[in-house]
């Protein structure tokens, strides 16, 4: 066969001597070339990963799947656990914009972290987090992408936190910690309910085993069901979606690898990959999923448009468009479901690249209501993020409307209501998005430098009232930041066409996913001509929330406070919600607990204890310290032994 | 003709008068040497039933013993030596620090 | 002529080791012990162990006695000891008890267990007439024994250390700490 697919251990190899020689000689290297030498890794990690995607095109469709075996991990008896990774149409997709778009957004950090003291440390947990998503997505079992699970959980903890100087950017990496706990004990318990039911933990094998011997579609919904609790802390769906929008506070580039177009992926991922066993499982589950979904996509929208933090906007569009995954995935659309990972992780990594350079010109500051008028400061980020908004907006013919229609037409096979909402929450994304390129680009210019000042007093903001408006003196970023986005701008427009829903001939994505799927891939119950209804009301809900954020923005027909109404500002009083219950009933419980654990469990350790220091106590006298007692113990034993022998003897 | 029993009651007497001067007296030099004749008890009881067996492996233990025997003078008497230096004339009695 | 050498070779034996227990000079109670190891070298001839005998007058009798002699020597601990008190209460008594049980079962066992020694060989190889005992024991040694036999050069290498370990001069630390020192 094809020697190319085993190249699959270099893919997450590179990251992991990037990170090793990074851990030994970082300093000594400083910048840049620290960061050169973390981008050259990935760089080989994405050449990698093309050439193993070469070999797996080069097999037969069935064929499309080796298993890489490195070395024994875990042989315990029944449980067998290898190193070994899992080179199929599925994991290789996800580790070549994995390593695709990190290499960019490695690229892009070189000049974003320009001059920061932790520079070669932040290069160290970025190639972590890259080995540790690749671990993820490439493990041929369940413990394997467990591993990687909490590794990236880990590198999302250790970079949200990087400037931990700053209390709230420590206290959110705790949150994003804390808040992923919950979801990484329904993926451990998940895994055990796994192996208990199929006896392995490798995907393969696990499959094999249902389809030989089925499983008990309650058993299955059980895994299923604590696998979404996983799904839904690592991807940030409700209830555990608090922690993604306060994770921005780490470095942009971070948001965009990490907070937007890969580990938030993990969840999607792993319930695509456990796509079979969603198959055996009770009818409700998948309408669990979806459900969950849509909640999460139309409530994470209605409090993205009342954000004034540039970052947090594109947080909470992030929770959004995982929300459609997540929709996707439950309508059995997993072709979808990739589609828009890929197009998401394509114009969304995009949109906090170019948000960063943002911040970047602005010296720091991230709020939208001191933007404005940017365009012709910014050419290259402006330009980069306007095509980034059209892609998110579904405009066609931008990437993100192919992706999001199918999603759309999915829906509309499975529920009309779920379909409608859903187009809700797509006029939406359309709506605030154009409202944060219309704050940040265009209009008139919310900050004033030096030359401009006079002209910035005339201009002066009629909404706020500030006498003196922040002094600032964009600029546009440096090389290394504007070639990622400029690469990423041209994947974010021509994405689509990796999956046409034209003829079944270019649907490339959903034929090359298909040995993937096992056949678990929804159909769709209607028509052409439906679907070209479907699209055309796509299109016009896209463009209507366009030109809805136009008119409210630009010709302010609408007093833009009636919309930013304070409910969706504080984002659905979540926060508050988990503070309360956790301040209130959750505390007396841990408190009553703490109590259980002081009295009866302490109190057992300490009586323990007491116990073993009396006896000890009187024993002390025993231990003369005379040789010669001692001696005379063990003549004494040996005498003992004598009688004993000679009485067994029969004396 | 002396029979093997003769031998193991001349092993266990000598092994009896060893363990009990290594109980009565306080001399570490003098304990060494009641081990050593206790050691010497127990070859002579290898070597008799090595005889009664016909069987070399007696012998070989025998060979073992002595080489072990060897090594733990040499440990025991660098101890000796050490203990000395610091308490000159102590005797096995003198030395309890490690009493509970 | 074997029963009289044993007779002459047990007196001598038991009386060396009695010598050594009771003498309360160490330098007595070493000649005593060189008395006690001849003795044994020879019932070694007598139970036809030739190489052992040798090792016993080499080994025994040359080096470790002499050691023995040579840490007397170098600690200058010739004084005599007093023994007729006794520092722990009830030790004399129960030595002697423990005496008279090893020796007292041990006999007792040998005397009314009238069948002799019984069992089987360690299937090493049997005492022949044919090879000389040397030959006998190296061929087992070198064979069955081999990786005893290369442990026991560990153990006198790590023993020899040892012993130069702990009886060097004390570095600066030790010295420090003894002037501190617990007593």
């Amino acid at each position: 066969m094809s020697t190319l697919v085993d190249l699959v251990w270099l893919i997450p190899a590179f990251p992991l001597a990037g990170v090793l020689i990074l851990m030994a000689l970082g300093r000594r290297l400083g910048e840049p070339r620290a960061g050169w030498l973390a981008t050259a890794m990935m760089g080989g990690s994405f050449i990698a990963t093309l050439l193993v995607f070469i070999g797996l095109v080069g097999h037969e469709g069935d064929e499309r799947e080796t298993v890489f075996t490195l070395f024994e991990w875990v042989p315990a008896g029944k449980l067998a656990v290898d190193i070994g990774f899992l080179a199929d149409p599925l994991s290789v997709t996800m580790a070549l914009f994995v390593t695709g778009v990190g290499a960019l957004i490695h690229l892009y950090s070189i000049g974003y972290m320009h001059g920061d003291e932790g520079f070669s440390k932040f290069f160290i947990y970025l190639n972590l987090f890259a080995f540790s998503m690749l671990m993820l997505v490439l493990g041929d079992n369940l413990l394997l992408t467990f591993l990687g699970w909490e590794g990236v959980g880990a590198c999302s903890y250790l970079l949200i936190s990087f400037w931990f100087t700053d209390e709230a950017n420590a206290s959110a990496g705790k949150k994003a910690f804390v808040t992923n706990r919950v979801g990484d004990w329904g993926f451990l318990v998940a895994m055990l309910l796994a192996f208990l039911t199929f006896g392995s933990l490798q995907y393969g094998e696990i499959f094999f085993d249902l389809e030989q011997n089925g499983v008990a579609a309650s058993t299955a919904s059980a895994i299923v069901v604590l696998l979404l609790v996983g799904a839904a802390g690592k991807s940030a769906q409700f209830p555990l979606h608090i922690w993604l929008p306060d994770a921005m506070a780490g470095p942009t580039p971070v948001s965009a690898l990490i907070h937007a177009a890969t580990m938030v992926t993990a969840g999607v991922y792993l319930l695509t990959r456990m796509n079979p066993i969603i198959a055996a499982s009770h009818d409700w589950v998948p309408d669990l999923i979806m459900w969950v979904g849509l909640g999460t996509a139309l409530m994470a929208a209605t409090i993205a448009v009342a954000q004034n933090d540039i970052k947090k906007v594109l947080a909470y569009s992030t929770v959004s468009q995982l929300g459609f995954m997540f929709v996707a995935v439950g309508s059995g659309a997993y072709v979808a479901a990739i589609f828009h990972m890929v197009t998401h992780a394509f114009f969304k990594a995009l949109l906090f690249l170019g948000a960063g350079s943002v911040i970047h010109g602005m010296d720091g500051d991230q709020d939208i209501r001191r933007y404005g008028g940017l365009a012709r400061l910014l050419p290259i980020t402006s330009m980069t993020f306007v095509a980034g908004w059209l892609a998110i907006a579904g405009v066609p013919p931008f990437s993100g409307f192919w992706s999001k229609d199918e999603i759309l037409a999915y829906a509309y096979g499975e529920n009309k209501v779920l379909w409608l909402l859903l187009l809700i929450t797509a006029i939406l994304t359309a709506f605030y998005m154009t409202r944060l390129v219309l704050m940040t680009f265009f209009g008139s210019r919310r900050w004033t430098d030096e030359e401009v000042k006079a002209e910035g007093d005339e201009e002066a903001d009629t909404e706020t009232d500030e006498d003196a408006l922040p002094h600032r003196h964009p600029h546009e970023s440096p090389w290394t930041m504007t070639v990622p986005l400029v690469v990423l701008a041209g994947l974010a427009m021509v994405a689509g066409v990796f999956n046409l829903p034209f003829t079944s001939d270019v649907h490339f994505l959903g034929n090359w996913l298909k040995p993937s799927l096992f056949g678990n891939e929804g159909h769709l119950s209607f028509g052409g001509g439906t679907k070209w209804v479907l699209a055309i009301v796509a299109i016009i809900g896209s463009l209507g929330g366009v030109s809805a954020g136009a008119a409210v923005y630009i010709r302010r027909r609408i007093d833009p406070a009636r919309i930013e109404h304070p409910f969706l500002a504080r984002a659905w009083r979540v926060d508050e919600v988990v503070t309360n219950f956790m301040g209130g009933p959750g505390r007396r419980a841990f408190e009553r607990t703490t109590q259980f654990d002081e009295r009866v469990v302490d109190g057992a350790v300490n009586a323990t204890g007491t116990l073993v220091r009396r006896t000890g106590t009187k024993l002390r006298a025993s231990q003369t310290g005379l040789v010669r007692s001692y001696a005379l113990g063990i003549a004494i034993g040996a005498v003992a032994l004598l009688v004993w022998f000679i009485t067994r003897a029969g004396l | 003709m002396v029979t093997a029993s003769w031998y193991l009651i001349l092993a266990a007497g000598l092994f009896t008068i060893g363990a009990t001067g290594l109980l009565v007296r306080r001399n570490p030099l003098i304990m060494f040497m009641c081990v050593e004749l206790m050691l010497n008890a127990v070859n002579l009881t290898f070597i008799t039933f090595g005889r009664e067996l016909n069987d070399i492996g007696g012998q070989v233990s025998v060979f073992f013993v002595l080489v072990v025997a060897a090594a733990e003078v040499v440990v025991g008497l660098a101890i000796v030596v050490a203990i000395n230096r610091r308490r000159p004339q102590a005797t096995a009695d003198d030395l309890s620090a490690l009493r509970g | 002529m074997e029963t009289a050498v044993f007779i002459v070779c047990a007196v001598i034996v038991l009386a060396g080791a009695l010598g050594v227990v009771l003498s309360r000079n160490p330098v007595h109670a070493a000649l005593s012990l060189v008395g006690t190891l001849f003795g044994m070298a020879v019932l070694f001839l007598n139970l036809e162990a030739h190489f052992l005998a040798a090792v016993q007058i080499i080994v025994y009798a040359g080096a470790i006695v002499v050691l023995f002699l040579f840490v007397i020597m170098l600690l200058g601990v010739d004084r005599l000891e007093d023994l007729s008190v006794e520092p722990i209460t009830g030790q004399r008594a129960l030595a002697a008890l423990v005496g008279l049980g090893t020796f007292g079962l041990a006999v007792a066992f040998l005397v009314t267990g009238d069948i002799g020694v019984v069992g089987v060989g360690a299937q090493t190889a049997d005492i022949t007439d044919q090879y000389s005992n040397l030959r006998q024991i190296a061929d087992v040694l070198f064979t069955d024994y081999v990786y005893a036999f290369e442990a026991t050069a560990a153990l006198l290498t790590i023993s020899v250390v040892g012993a130069v370990v702990m009886s060097r001069r004390m570095g600066r630390d030790d010295e420090a700490q003894e002037a501190s020192g617990d007593d």
